[in-house]
């Protein structure tokens, strides 16, 4: 049997690689809906055709990552996930809306079963949701990393409105949009393929993205450095976070000049791990804790004897899931598919 | 209002509402699975477009599903803070597999729903079973968790502490076998119920139908009321078989299922009527002797514990329970007259559909299994109060610190309203345009 501390670590290492691939995946289409949102002028009803081309076959599987990353989540750390539901109660419940609001009209604008009067609606239902969800997502992992979230032996003390409600928060969901933004920008460069107008459209928008996303980083910074230095003395100091943040920032930069060279296929990838690095990077500043300064992995309420059968059943699953994944996303992404 | 009545209301919406998309979740995919087989077996164009229409049918049924599970498996948390303290360990191998199942689902439905043509026209078939395979598997994974609720086992109760605890402990609660297994056939027969009535009401409004539309709908009508055929008598059989198990491990369930004040032999099955707790008398009840003892014990004089075996603070809302009881089983014996009547008519003339009763009766017949399942829930679910986790925690202990959740019940009950409705919409819509102009 392996040690309970160890157990603990690695599933904290599956849930945050399982919310790095909800990020790739069920993020980017979050931002899908905001270009949809975004779409104007007489290439809009393209570019949403394009979008709901992009996302209609994945975007379920897409999501069940969330879902994952919830249960493992209650299942390892439940004392953690007590404290979040607890003090982040009001962005996870605005969070909920979001993501059923989300997903319920983008089925129902997809299915034609309505007059396109109505469907236009929905359209704008999906899109507009697409905006606000992500950002309270980015509350939620704001307030978390605070430090502004009290509890005493796994009770709440500071209320519900500590550490989401502040200026930090608000700034990481202002960047967890953005990223979710910029990825589906670089990913609908490779589906538009065949469409040159839109694949510079999408070309363009990427690389202000980038930009964009480079000033969101420096105020996120500059906000965890007054209002949460807890965070950001790991995150500017320890060798391992520093690692990983230079590597978004070359990926960030490799992927601008992919994007400048229009080789789209690499860009999707490096801008991916672009975003991988930033999520494994707050992971990293969050050092031992799960909740900062509220709840710490060892009193997270891990049961050692309970994780690791839950771990042996995700390899298990992994052996089966990772080809239907993969086929998956071969069937409806691969290279040109989109020509037939 | 409090705010544990009201977290406990958000709870019961929200799982009553995700519960009927997840029984069409578990069901749906086996009819839409079995259309498109018989469409590749047979090369007949109108098993094709009942596959498409099923298959658009199961796609917005199991996205609002898909979302609105989401809900849950948050709300656990957001109203339950407590429970998932104490339990999250107990019930999180189950959920794991759950989420694991789930994802099948999604990657398959995905597959299937746009995959005709792209991949080769085996493996879509197999992606349509993959579907109704790993959505069954789902929901007996997630009754485990609710199982184990009921009869929790596999840990140690230390100062308010549950240690030594067991991962697999949900799948070793004695309640999981016959619970699962009510769930699964609830769910095709219920599902069967609905498909079967609305096919019905198609053929009823354009008996004259003919083409491919028609024999579309003959060919649905015949598959979803085979699917009832099979079902439902085993249903019957295994809620039989819940109810003796319930009378042995959960005695205070059944006590309030059948407002059973005193423990007795020879006990009577009460129909109807209102158990009144102040006065431990049921009243206005239809009484039939000696059928309790039966359904509970298998024998007329067995003994049939009451209320009074247990302490009065201890005692779930017995009116609630008491009333689905009788709904639930009402259904169930409606929907097996239903199913013998038409299996007889089936036998009688090959076509059952040009049987104009049969179809009225389908159509009758077509919201029993959903309610019953609905019904079933409540008493299992009320039933178990005050417990969260029977004898181990209560439900007022577990409830959330937030003040006003009255605010997010009423926001999570307009949306699950909205969507409800705009699913009726589209699933008529979607009935609508197979019938021919100025038919529909």
């Amino acid at each position: 049997m392996i040690a309970e501390v160890t157990a603990a670590l690695a599933l904290r290492w599956v849930i945050g690689l399982a919310l790095v691939a909800y990020v790739l995946t069920g993020g980017a289409d979050f931002g899908a809906g905001v270009w949809d949102l975004l779409a104007r002028g007489r290439r809009a009803a393209k570019e949403r055709a394009l979008i709901a081309h992009a996302i209609a076959p994945i975007w379920e599987a897409n999501h069940i990552w969330l879902i994952l990353v919830v249960v493992l989540a209650f299942t390892g750390f439940p004392v953690a996930f007590a404290v979040v539901a607890t003090a982040l109660h009001i962005p996870i419940a605005l969070a909920l809306v979001g993501i059923v609001l989300r997903g319920a009209a983008f089925t129902f604008r997809a299915y034609g079963l309505q007059s396109s009067d109505l469907r236009d609606r929905w359209g704008r239902v999906f899109a507009w949701s697409s905006l606000v969800t992500p950002i309270c997502l980015g509350l939620v992992v704001g307030g978390m990393s605070s430090g502004h979230i009290v509890a005493e032996a796994g009770v709440v003390r500071s209320g519900f409105v500590a550490g989401w409600t502040s200026s930090f928060a608000m700034s990481v969901g202002a960047f967890t949009l953005l990223c979710m933004v910029t990825l589906a920008a670089v990913y609908l460069t490779v589906d538009a393929a065949g469409d040159g107008e839109l694949q510079e459209a999408f070309r363009r928008r990427a690389i202000a993205c980038e930009f964009a996303l480079g000033v969101c980083a420096a105020i996120v910074a500059w906000r965890a450095s007054v209002e949460a230095p807890a965070l950001f003395d790991p995150l500017v100091s320890g060798p391992a976070a520093i690692a990983v943040h230079g590597a978004a920032f070359v990926a960030a930069t490799t992927t601008l000049v992919l994007l400048a060279t229009r080789r789209f296929a690499i860009a999707r990838v490096t801008a991916a791990a672009q975003v991988a690095a930033v999520v494994i990077g707050w992971g990293l500043a969050m050092d031992d804790d799960l909740v900062h300064g509220a709840v710490s992995m060892r009193d997270a309420g891990t049961v050692g004897t309970v994780v690791e059968p839950v771990l042996w059943v995700l390899a298990g699953a992994s052996l089966l899931l990772g080809p239907a994944l993969v086929w998956l996303m071969r069937v409806f992404k691969h290279g040109r598919s989109d020509a037939d | 209002m409090d705010n544990l009545l009201a977290a406990r209301s958000q709870m019961a919406i929200s799982l009553g509402f995700h519960i009927l998309f997840a029984i069409a979740g578990m069901a749906m995919p086996v009819l839409m699975a079995l259309a498109q087989w018989r469409f590749l077996a047979t090369k007949d164009e109108a098993w094709h477009d009942l596959a498409h229409r099923w298959a658009k049918g199961t796609a917005i049924l199991f996205a609002v599903g898909a979302v609105s599970g989401t809900v849950l498996s948050f709300e656990l948390g957001l109203l339950w803070p407590e429970f998932m303290r104490h339990a999250g360990p107990l019930i999180g191998l189950p959920f794991s597999l759950e989420g694991v199942a789930f994802f099948f689902e999604a990657i398959f439905l995905g597959l299937f729903l746009y995959g005709e043509g792209k991949i080769s026209n085996a493996a879509h078939l197999a992606c349509g079973v993959g579907v109704a395979l790993s959505g069954t598997a789902s929901a007996v994974f997630v009754t485990a968790v609710n199982a184990w609720m009921n009869e929790p086992v596999g840990f140690t109760l230390e100062g308010g502490q549950l240690v030594d605890i067991d991962p697999w402990a949900a799948f070793r609660s004695p309640a999981f076998p016959t619970q699962a297994l009510h769930v699964v056939l609830g769910a095709y027969a219920a599902v069967a119920f609905v498909a079967m009535g609305i096919h019905a009401a198609a053929l009823r409004r354009t008996p004259d139908i003919d083409g491919r539309a028609g024999r579309m709908h003959r060919h649905a009508f015949g598959l979803a009321l085979g699917m009832a055929l099979v079902t439902t008598p085993l249903q019957i059989a295994s809620g039989d078989r819940s109810a003796k198990h319930v009378a042995a491990n959960q005695p205070i369930k059944l006590a309030a299922a059948e407002g059973l004040f005193v423990t007795q032999s020879a006990a009577p099955i009460a129909i109807g009527g209102w158990p009144d707790a102040e006065t431990r008398t049921m009243n206005g009840a239809i009484e039939v002797p000696y059928v309790l003892s039966v359904l509970a014990t298998g024998d007329p004089n067995g003994t049939v514990l009451g209320l009074d075996a247990a302490p009065r603070d201890q005692w779930p809302p017995l009116g609630p329970v008491h009333i689905a009881f009788d709904i639930m089983v009402g259904c169930g014996t409606a929907m097996l007259a239903f199913v013998a009547f038409a299996g007889w008519i089936w036998w009688r003339r090959r076509a059952p559909w040009t049987s104009r009763p049969l179809l009225l009766g389908a159509m009758l017949a077509s919201p029993l299994g959903v309610i019953a399942i609905e019904a079933g829930w409540t008493v299992t679910e009320v039933g178990r109060q005050p417990w969260v986790v029977r004898g181990v925690l209560r439900t007022a202990d577990a409830v959330t610190p937030m003040p006003h959740v009255e605010l997010t019940l009423v926001g999570f009950t307009a949306l699950f309203a909205l969507l409800g409705v705009v699913v009726v919409v589209l699933l008529r819509n979607l009935v609508r345009s197979s019938l021919p102009k100025g038919r529909r």
